[in-house]
């Protein structure tokens, strides 16, 4: 069993997580008659790789897109650096500092890679219209100031070569990839991936695995994300909360969740009565 | 040269200038419609709402005096200022902001995620809201449009072009409005001005992340609403500056709204979403129309450019569907 104090508890590999960033209390999503997401609780640590699993339908991208806001919940508080977060709009989270990926794909299609991950550091942009005006000199050191930072996390995802292609053109595994930047670009403190790793090959899936960590492990950026793959699971992910049907069926290590009964009849298709 | 063809490139000259105000107006279209999804059928009625303001403004004429008048028995007409075209203009573009503003807050806002018909309905309902209010405002009246700009041929692009005639006598020089040049000049300025706040400003790159994918525009921190607000000033914007055209042109009147239906043919060729489209359709349906009356109307009985534009549009429809600068639309099976 971790040892879950306030402040944090030691991993296995020997790198310490720190105190509450994000905490879900009691959270409930309905569409209609479709309960997405029952009476959910679960808290997201400072620096640990948080993953969320479960059958489809299990309601994982409802509850990240609770977290960004792009849900309201229908009951249930939300909890962000020990404050209660009112309901917020989609970029007003943004602008907190919490960036996302879509499991299926938002980038902007018609700009190139560069502009894409460039767009990501919208948060970070300060200068308004008439600013940007009549002061040019600021503008253009800003914009160098971004470029550069842009320019890193090309070469930290590898994909100089595509720096100029426009994303529409690019293989799924590359517009998976760029997405990542685009989130990454905005330096968030906690970043969310829904399944980064859907229809890749072996290959790609290890890339992914590596730059997940090396974010985590570089940056100290905390990471949610939500995956079928259980190896990459078991191997990316300090904790782990597992739903089936809208509820939070199990939440642990990956050791923990792994021999837990619930957790394995849900995988093995055990029927639900 | 020969006499036929001087003429024929006087006309092509009128006809670019003709299209350049069909640009404009197909400008408005696109902007909101790249942004929104919507397309704006009262475009043509702000253009008309921005002209009428503008002159109102100008001439200091106190809005709505016909209803004030009726319900109080006043006899109120004009505050008997007349403020400098300068003033009026910033002051009606400032109209033009108020009215993006409220647009968003009173109708875009509770309209997110509906059919494009029903966006396209509200704003059929936007139009004739609009001028509704324009005629109560500032009465329906013709009102002469006075901001300074010059009237007339410019005789000295006459002067100076007649030698290509070289001595026919029925050659004066090419005959070119001055309105119409100016015209030119400021629509050019002003789509520079657009593409370099696109290209180089925060807000720029954030209306062209909302044209590209609202969903990922929101989580990068993008409000839509502002979004929205911004396109919908900056279409009033370009509204009023169509609308100071046309208005110093022939008068501001209630048909300034129709020219809307001329920017049809031009989205039909340049595209829903293209910025280039635009300007381009709208001048080659500029100079086509021109060109075709020149040529083709004497044999057919004149009064081609009532529907010349149109059945260009309409091969356009048959032949190359995504317009002139559109992706080629590929069904996905
Ligand atoms: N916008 C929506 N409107 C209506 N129902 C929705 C909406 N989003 C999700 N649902 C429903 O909520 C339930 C959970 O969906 P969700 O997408 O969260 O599952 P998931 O665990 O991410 O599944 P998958 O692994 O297939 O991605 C499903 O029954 C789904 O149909
Ligand atoms: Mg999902």
């Amino acid at each position: 069993m971790l040892d879950q104090s306030a402040d944090g508890y030691v991993t296995e590999d020997g790198r310490q997580i720190g105190g509450v960033l994000m905490e879900m209390r009691n959270i409930t999503l309905k569409f209609g008659g479709v309960t997405a997401i029952e009476n959910i609780s679960f808290d997201i640590r400072e620096g640990e790789i948080r993953a969320i699993i479960g059958p489809n339908g299990a309601g994982k991208s409802s509850m990240l897109n609770v977290i960004s806001g792009f849900y309201v919940p229908s009951e249930g508080e939300v909890w962000f650096r020990g404050a209660r977060r009112p309901q917020l709009k989609p970029y007003q989270v943004a602008r907190q500092g919490i960036a996302r990926t879509f499991q299926n794909i938002a980038l902007f299609h018609g700009m190139s890679t560069l502009d894409n991950i460039m767009t990501g550091r919208m948060t970070l942009m300060k200068s308004s219209i008439g600013a940007q005006a009549i002061w040019k000199g600021a503008a253009e050191r800003e914009e160098t100031e971004h470029r550069e930072a842009v320019e890193k996390i090309i070469d930290f995802l590898e994909i100089q070569a595509i720096r100029k292609t426009p994303v529409g053109r690019l293989p799924y595994g590359l517009q998976k990839r760029v997405e990542l930047g685009r989130a990454l670009a905005a330096e968030p403190k906690l970043l969310l991936l829904d399944e980064p790793m859907a229809g890749m090959n072996v290959e790609e899936k290890e890339d992914m695995s590596r730059f997940i960590l090396d974010v985590n492990d570089e940056f100290g950026t905390t990471i949610a994300l939500i995956e079928h793959d259980m190896g990459v699971v078991m191997d990316l992910s300090d904790r782990v909360v597992v739903m089936d049907y809208g509820k939070k069926i199990g939440d642990g290590t990956p050791d923990e969740v792994r021999g837990n009964q619930a957790v394995i009849d849900a995988y093995l298709g055990v029927s639900h009565d | 040269m020969p006499e036929q063809l001087l003429f024929a490139v006087e006309v092509t000259l009128n006809g670019l200038m003709a299209g350049v105000m069909y640009a404009l107006v197909a400008l408005g279209f696109v902007l909101i419609f790249k942004a929104s999804g919507i397309f704006n059928y009262a475009q043509g009625v702000m253009a008309l709402f921005a002209a009428l303001t503008l002159v109102g403004l100008q001439n200091g004429q106190i809005p709505f005096a016909h209803l004030i008048n009726a319900i109080f028995g006043t006899k109120l007409h004009h505050f008997g200022w007349h403020m400098p075209a300068v003033l009026a203009i910033l002051l009606a573009a400032g109209v033009m902001v108020i009215l993006a503003i409220l647009v968003e807050r009173y109708l875009l806002k509770h309209l997110v995620n509906q059919e494009p018909i029903i966006l396209f309905m509200a704003t059929i309902g936007l139009a004739y809201f609009m001028e509704g209010i324009g005629d109560l405002m500032w009465g329906s009246d013709i009102k002469k449009m006075d901001v300074g700009l010059p009237q007339g041929g410019s005789f000295w692009i006459e002067e100076n072009t007649q030698w290509l005639g070289f001595g026919n006598e029925n050659f004066y020089g090419f005959f070119l409005d001055q309105l119409d040049i100016v015209a030119t000049v400021i629509a050019a300025i002003l789509v520079a001005g657009l593409v370099i706040f696109s290209q180089y400003t925060k807000q720029g790159r954030a209306m062209r992340a909302v044209a590209d994918d609202h969903q990922a525009a929101l989580s990068v921190g993008i409000s839509l609403r502002f979004i929205w607000v911004l396109v919908w000033s900056i279409a009033g914007f370009v509204a009023l500056v169509a609308g100071i055209m046309w208005g110093a042109k022939s008068g501001v009147q209630f048909s300034l709204s129709l020219i809307a239906l001329k920017a049809l043919p031009v989205l039909m060729l340049g595209g829903f979403t293209s910025i280039p489209g635009a300007i381009v359709g709208g001048l080659i349906i500029g100079v086509g129309e021109k060109l075709f009356e020149f040529s083709i109307g004497p044999l057919v009985g004149g009064a081609t450019e009532n529907w010349f534009a149109y059945v260009l549009a309409l091969i356009f429809l048959v032949f190359r569907p995504q317009g002139l600068f559109g992706e080629k639309i590929i069904e996905r099976v």
